[in-house]
């Protein structure tokens, strides 16, 4: 769009796209109605502002869109009487009241990530409505046919509509829980990010759009310290992007990563908003990891990382989310501390990961480092077994060769790679 | 607006001479008047089992009637509520609330509200 019409509405368009779009699900009550109203009002925004943008264009938009919406609910009502002329769109003359455009973003946010929602229902609302992405965008970012990504997201705003799933931030007795979901589908958003093709035409960077959803909710819920936790975790997890990844794309585990390219930008945000959270006082999940991770990212090496500091951190994790996951990190990190034998004690008291290859090639290691060569090797055959990530498979195969004496072209293990399956426990340890 | 709950897998509850039945009835009596004092309860009964049910068609003026229940589940429906919430949030909350949330599981229906049909006990 060259002509300033277009580019004033584009301008307005994308700076308050989901204000407007959360005004008028308060006042319509359904997501798809207020998204047709929302794209009928800027296309007669453009018809309307060749001569002169409105004072308050926000509020012009949101006006002609309740106004079009108003009018289509009317049409609907009366069509199934008799046929009705389509008569044009309502627009405010100059001196006319506009609407007021509250900020309810928060609510519509909690509105996407309502639990009675699926999560990949949640996800992709979130993506569309809040970050503003296209439905083609999130379906090429999830793999997904826009079919299947179109049908998700109708169904989900159907469902919305019909149940009555309310725009609104849930009451105070639920607040904890459901903003944890909240939290939880921003993080599931950056975890995307790493399987998403990169190659593709309009490929969305999502650890960047889940990085801004972050901001946007710290932002909004300024007094929740795990909204700041989040973000300060996103951001740290996102230093690390490009030495994530060799050239041919496999990845490289955090005590393999070359640190010098470690985005120190993104290093410094995280922890200063860490700080911001911490000094609240009021420790969560998010902010457990994000410390976590900053000890990681402020580690000149492997070696002089703070070890015993990340084990008691992971112990307190364990109190708040004791998960077999966070289980699996705490013994790795009790055997980085210590010794192997205190991590294999912790490992085999785990319950129910059994499937989990990363849990196999976690003892296989620390099995390796006490010279319990059988048992290793087994362990690392377990762990093969159940990988089904290539890179993952590859680095597995390696190991496996290397206790068999077979040299391994693409694999010299040094010292220091030695230790590389001790890293490989979990997504706060990449 | 309303919502139906569907009460399912809680078969095994306690008789009128079976022990435990006060203190069930208790529970089920605390949660109809938590309801009541929201001012959300609409009706709701316990209903009788698949074995006892009939299920009718009519087709080109003739009635069939079979005898069970139209969809042959392993899941038993058990009783009902129609409560006239707030929100979703409201009747979600009401059915975790329920005494047979903890034994089997509630299914929240919103109710339709569609124009001009009217079934009303006493017509409109």
């Amino acid at each position: 769009m060259t002509d300033p019409a277009g580019l004033a509405v584009e301008r307005v368009y994308r700076e308050h796209r989901a204000r407007l779009l959360a005004a008028l699900v308060r006042v319509l009550g359904d997501v798809e109605l207020a998204e047709d109203a929302l794209q009928e009002a800027c296309a007669t925004a453009l018809r309307h502002w060749t001569e002169r943008t409105p004072d308050d264009p926000v509020a012009w938009l949101l006006t002609v869109a309740r106004n079009s919406a108003f009018d289509r609910l009317r049409r609907a009502k009366l069509g199934r009487e008799k046929q009705v002329a389509v008569v044009p769109i309502a627009v405010p003359e100059p001196a006319e009241m506009l609407l007021a455009v509250g900020d309810e973003r928060l609510s519509l946010v909690f509105m996407c990530c309502h639990p009675a929602l699926a999560e990949q229902a949640r996800i992709a609302l979130t993506l569309q409505a809040v970050v503003g992405l296209t439905a083609a965008q999130i379906a090429r970012a999830f793999l997904v046919s826009e079919q299947t990504l179109a049908q998700r997201l109708v169904r989900a705003k159907r469902k919305i509509r019909d149940a009555g799933i309310r725009l609104a931030v849930p009451a105070d007795h639920v607040l904890p829980e459901r903003l944890s979901g909240v939290l939880a589908v921003a993080y599931l958003i950056f975890t995307h990010g790493y399987t998403a093709d990169h190659d593709s035409a309009d490929y969305v960077d999502l650890r960047t759009e889940a990085i801004r959803l972050g901001k946007l909710i710290a932002t909004l819920m300024p007094d929740e310290p795990e909204a700041l936790g989040l973000v300060a975790l996103l951001l740290l997890h996102n230093s690390r992007g490009a030495a994530r990844y060799t050239e041919s794309g496999d990845i490289v585990l955090l005590a393999d990563q070359d640190r010098g390219r470690w985005d120190r930008g993104d290093i410094a945000e995280g922890v200063g908003l860490l700080d911001r959270a911490l000094r609240r006082g009021e420790v969560g999940p998010y902010q457990l990891q994000a410390a976590i991770a900053a000890i990681h990212a402020q580690a000149p090496t492997t070696d002089e990382t703070d070890w015993v500091r990340i084990a008691a951190l992971y112990g307190e994790l364990l109190i708040v989310a004791p998960t077999p996951v966070v289980q699996l990190n705490h013994a790795v990190a009790v055997a980085m501390a210590t010794d192997p034998d205190a991590g294999l004690a912790l490992i085999d008291r785990i319950e129910g990961l059994d499937h989990y290859h990363l849990l196999h090639a976690a003892k296989a290691d620390l099995l390796r480092r006490l010279g319990r060569r059988e048992a290793a090797v087994q362990a690392y055959r377990r762990a093969l077994e159940l990988a089904t990530n290539p890179s993952d498979r590859r680095f597995l195969a390696a190991r496996i060769a290397g206790f068999e004496g077979r040299p391994n072209p693409t694999h010299h293990p040094t010292a220091d790679q030695q230790r590389k399956g001790l890293k490989t426990t979990g997504p706060t340890d990449r | 607006m309303r919502y139906l709950m569907l009460i399912y897998n809680c078969e095994r509850q306690p008789g009128p001479d079976d022990p435990g039945f006060e203190e069930a009835l208790a529970r089920v009596n605390a949660f109809a008047d938590e309801c009541r004092r929201r001012g959300v309860l609409v009706g709701g009964d316990p209903v009788h089992g698949e074995k006892a049910a009939t299920t009718v068609s009519v087709r080109d003026g003739k009635t069939i009637l079979t005898d069970g229940p139209f969809v042959e589940t392993h899941e038993h429906l058990g009783g009902y509520y129609v409560m006239d919430c707030r929100d979703l949030d409201e009747a979600l909350e009401l059915a975790a609330l329920c005494p047979f949330a903890e034994l089997g599981a509630i299914e929240v229906r919103p109710i339709v509200y569609v124009p001009g049909v009217d079934n009303s006990p006493v017509g409109g």
